[in-house]
């Protein structure tokens, strides 16, 4: 077990609009979402109806095949509705936040002298167990499962990214609290990995109880995912969990003081983003207590909840996911530029291919839109055109058939245990046949959730 | 097409439209001058530069060299064996250009329609892959191919090769070769022999001295004497320049590689492919001449007839190819390999390129079979241990 990573693959998109370190608006949004579909695997019973006060960390929503794992409202308010879709399908309950907010109080605890058992009843208590995930498959965590190991990134490489030792510096005895506690949930111990490049000045080297790696490279280097298959992959039948430190935050200050407390920085990113900068403000935030950064002189702007590569795609009236703490505005590319794929230049446009001149300014940040630049097509290139990007020990090209096929025995072959849609979706990015790769990746999960269940 | 996205009313070429049945071809030229206005709908809302018409633009640019040294040395070699002509460079090209012209026309104006027509049965974008196939396949038959041939070996690699497992990107074949592996079968007297190699030859009558109408290659076949025969007319530079009869682009390693650079460095085509490739060649080669089996030196293998073209264009094509890293070490290898020994032992096919390739396409699954399998079973022992 190395505790130190060289990744030579991988891929930084020079995007532009990263956010100044600096917070420039405390956001107390006046309805707060709480959205199902942010937990993967989760089905939702509602706790709650509306006219119903809800304190932050009050239960809104429980499994309905685990009925201990709960979610809790962030916010302090009353309920204001519960949104259904299609088929009654339950979309959100909106909270109408206090002016003042409240937690529910669980108890000051000494993380040192709390047993394993009551770590996991704390946690799943307060509703923040489903921040919990659970590899393979990218599920909420099995509370009577012991992982094989914790895994935590304490640095995020993806575009635009917001900075994890500004965004959390202030919050290291919480996470430090966290990590302790998380600790007694396995015989693997927690491992934490940090960016090579900040590794001296980061407050996530002082961490105890916990295994630091240290990681240098390219995005994804700083997905989960990927640290893992270097530290120690994901063999058919083990689990693993991971959590992020902004969570990790949360859970160790619930754990500490008691309190359920998610309030967070949100980057606020993108070409389209007037002075990209850092709010204060909650999960389930309204995308339009943020449109005061959105320049829609060009057009219709993407309001992407997370990065651009795997953030969902909210819309204006949207809301902040569970787990993001990054919302990234995009130009909706309807343009159509002319000849395109034939022109020698392509000043606007970033390729990283050799086909295209990028590579004579690779300090450029571009202006990019949502484009797909190309029509779908089927796979064409080999594995390698993919593979470049992805900083793993797997074919992805392989894989990706294979999910496309529903083929289960090369899916374990070709290492679904270890990927979730966002490690492959550099290899996405790269595609010149425009594939919605982490799609199909998601799908194959799907699949082996279903047969192998 | 979003010019007309905001009425509810099909357009005229979209689907449901008064000339929608259309849609697949209007919807390719559209595409062709206009990067088409979709937007990411799921996953990564950014995406590359990069496209397939970029890819396949790329393939034919790096062509295009040995296009154009292709038609000069047509009319070259039309001046060397005509007594009766004598030209300056602008002459011989425009000679060569006006014989491989109606080849390019040919394998476009059916190749592409045929590709029109699957598209639009099957109601999809139409694929570029033929953009590439159709620029290569003129480039690999002698000049003097009667047209009809072309059309028909064309239209049997663009179905057969292709359409009937799903169109580019779904064929293991390479549709070019192919189209070259049916035109040799089928008429095998317009396709080697010491005739066709030279625009008109037939017509011209008695050759001047010297030129005697045969590729390099063609003295290779006879193990004694062919050494002699074979540097008595050729010299190593002539093969590598390419002033030599041969078919239309394979004759010039100069201009092969001007392209190959352009593809190794846009990453378009595989590196690997190219040089393991020759490394085989050069193996069997040499050990040929170990044996006594021939006195041709080994590296007289890269220059003569479609080793360079095939290496470089053929090999290379991403689809038929291997896939892996390791497969694609293998997988060029071997190419290098069978096409030295077809060319030593069976002397009835004086090239043994083209075979070569096809039967490793044919095996480049299996390759990358073994490859991923050792790899994963590597793997799972690491971790074990771990």
């Amino acid at each position: 077990m190395s505790n130190s990573i060289d990744l030579k693959k991988g891929l930084d998109i020079p995007i532009k609009g990263t956010a100044a370190l600096k917070t420039t608006k405390k956001i107390l949004p006046d309805v707060v979402a709480v959205k199902p579909d942010d937990f993967k695997g989760f089905l939702p019973r509602v706790l709650v109806k509306e006219g119903d006060r809800v304190l932050a960390g009050s239960p809104v929503f429980s499994d309905k095949t685990n009925p201990d794992i709960l979610v809790c409202s962030p916010v302090s308010g009353t309920v204001q509705e519960v949104v259904r879709g299609e088929k009654r399908k339950l979309l959100a309950v909106l909270v109408k936040a206090d002016e003042k907010q409240e937690s529910v109080d669980l108890g000051a605890h000494d993380v040192e002298g709390l047993k394993a058992s009551e770590v996991s009843d704390l946690i799943l208590k307060s509703g923040l167990w489903p921040s919990i995930i659970q590899r393979p498959y990218g599920i909420i965590a099995d509370p009577a499962l012991r992982p094989k190991a914790i895994f935590v990134s304490a640095f995020d490489t993806a575009p635009l990214a917001p900075d994890t030792d500004f965004v959390l510096g202030s919050r290291i005895m919480d996470i430090q609290a966290g990590v302790k506690a998380l600790s007694k949930l396995t015989d693997g111990g927690v491992h934490l990995s940090l960016d090579r490049a900040t590794e001296a000045s980061t407050p996530f080297h002082k961490i105890e109880g916990a295994a630091i790696h240290t990681f240098s490279g390219k995005h994804p280097a700083g997905n989960v995912g990927v640290q893992i298959s270097h530290i120690s992959p994901i063999c058919k039948g083990e689990t693993v969990w991971t959590v992020s430190p902004l969570l990790l935050a949360a859970i160790g200050r619930m754990l500490s003081t008691g309190k359920v407390d998610l309030s967070r920085k949100v980057a606020v990113t993108g070409p389209v983003a007037i002075e990209p900068a850092y709010v204060d403000a909650f999960p389930g935030m309204p995308m339009r207590a943020i449109a005061d950064f959105c320049d829609n002189s060009k057009g219709y702007v993407r309001f992407v909840s997370g990065n651009v590569l795997c953030g969902k795609n909210v819309g204006p009236d949207g809301y902040l996911g569970w787990f993001d703490n990054q919302v990234t505005l995009l130009h909706e590319g309807t343009e159509r530029e002319i000849l395109g794929w034939a022109k020698i230049f392509r000043p606007k446009v970033f390729s990283s291919s050799m086909a295209f001149f990028s590579w004579l300014c690779p300090k450029k940040k571009y202006d990019m839109d949502t484009n797909l630049h190309g029509g779908k097509r089927v796979f064409v290139l080999s594995d390698q055109a993919y593979a470049k990007v992805l900083p793993m020990d797997i074919f992805p090209l392989y894989l990706i058939k294979a999910c496309l096929a529903g083929n289960i025995d090369d899916m374990e072959k070709y290492g679904i245990y270890e990927v979730l849609p966002e490690d492959l979706a550099l290899c996405e990015y790269a595609d010149p046949s425009k594939n919605d790769i982490q799609a199909i990746i998601e799908n194959g999960i799907d699949l082996m959730l279903k047969e192998m269940a | 097409m979003a010019d007309n996205n905001n009425t509810n009313k099909p357009g005229l070429f979209e689907r449901g439209g008064k000339f929608g049945w259309l849609h697949s071809t209007v919807d390719a030229f559209d595409t062709f001058l206009r990067v088409p206005a979709t937007v990411t709908s799921r996953g990564s809302h950014v995406r590359d530069g990069l496209d397939i018409k970029r890819v396949m633009i790329i393939a034919v640019i790096a062509a295009i060299p040995a296009a154009l040294f292709g038609m000069w040395n047509v009319g070259y070699q039309y001046d060397l064996a005509n007594p009766a002509v004598s030209w300056g460079l602008l002459q011989r090209f425009w000679f060569g250009f006006l014989k491989v012209l109606p080849l390019f026309l040919v394998s476009y104006i059916v190749g592409l329609g045929i590709e029109f027509a699957f598209a639009q049965m099957r109601n999809e974008e139409v694929n570029e892959g033929y953009l590439v196939s159709g620029f290569f396949i003129p480039l690999i038959v002698p000049v003097d191919i009667p047209l009809w041939m072309l059309a028909l070996a064309v239209a049997f690699a663009v179905i057969f090769g292709k359409e009937v497992f799903g169109g580019t990107g779904m064929n293991f074949l390479n549709p070019a070769l192919l189209a070259r592996a049916f035109l040799f079968f089928s008429y095998p007297s317009k396709m080697s022999g010491s005739e066709v190699w030279i625009a008109n030859q037939m017509k011209i009558g008695t050759l001047a001295d010297g030129v005697t109408g045969a590729t390099p290659l063609s003295f290779t076949a006879d193990c004694k004497q062919g050494i002699d025969a074979l540097t008595s007319n050729f010299s190593f530079f002539d093969m590598f320049a390419g002033t030599v009869p041969g078919s239309v682009g394979e004759t010039s390693v100069i201009a092969i590689l001007l392209g190959a650079v352009i593809l190794v460095w846009t990453g378009i085509a595989s590196w690997k492919v190219m040089v393991s490739s020759v490394l085989g060649a050069l193996c069997v080669g040499s050990l040929a001449n170990v044996l006594g089996a021939t006195a041709v030196p080994a590296y007289f293998h890269l220059v003569m007839g479609g080793f360079a073209f095939g290496t470089v264009f053929m090999a290379t094509d991403p689809v038929t190819s291997a896939q892996t890293e390791t497969g694609k070490w293998i997988y060029g290898f071997l190419i290098g390999a069978l096409c030295v020994v077809v060319r030593l032992f069976n002397p009835g096919y004086a090239e043994g390129m083209m075979l070569a390739i096809l039967l490793m396409n044919t095996f480049a699954p299996l390759v990358d079979w073994c490859v991923t399998s050792a790899a994963v079973s590597r793997r799972a022992k690491k971790v074990k241990l771990a």
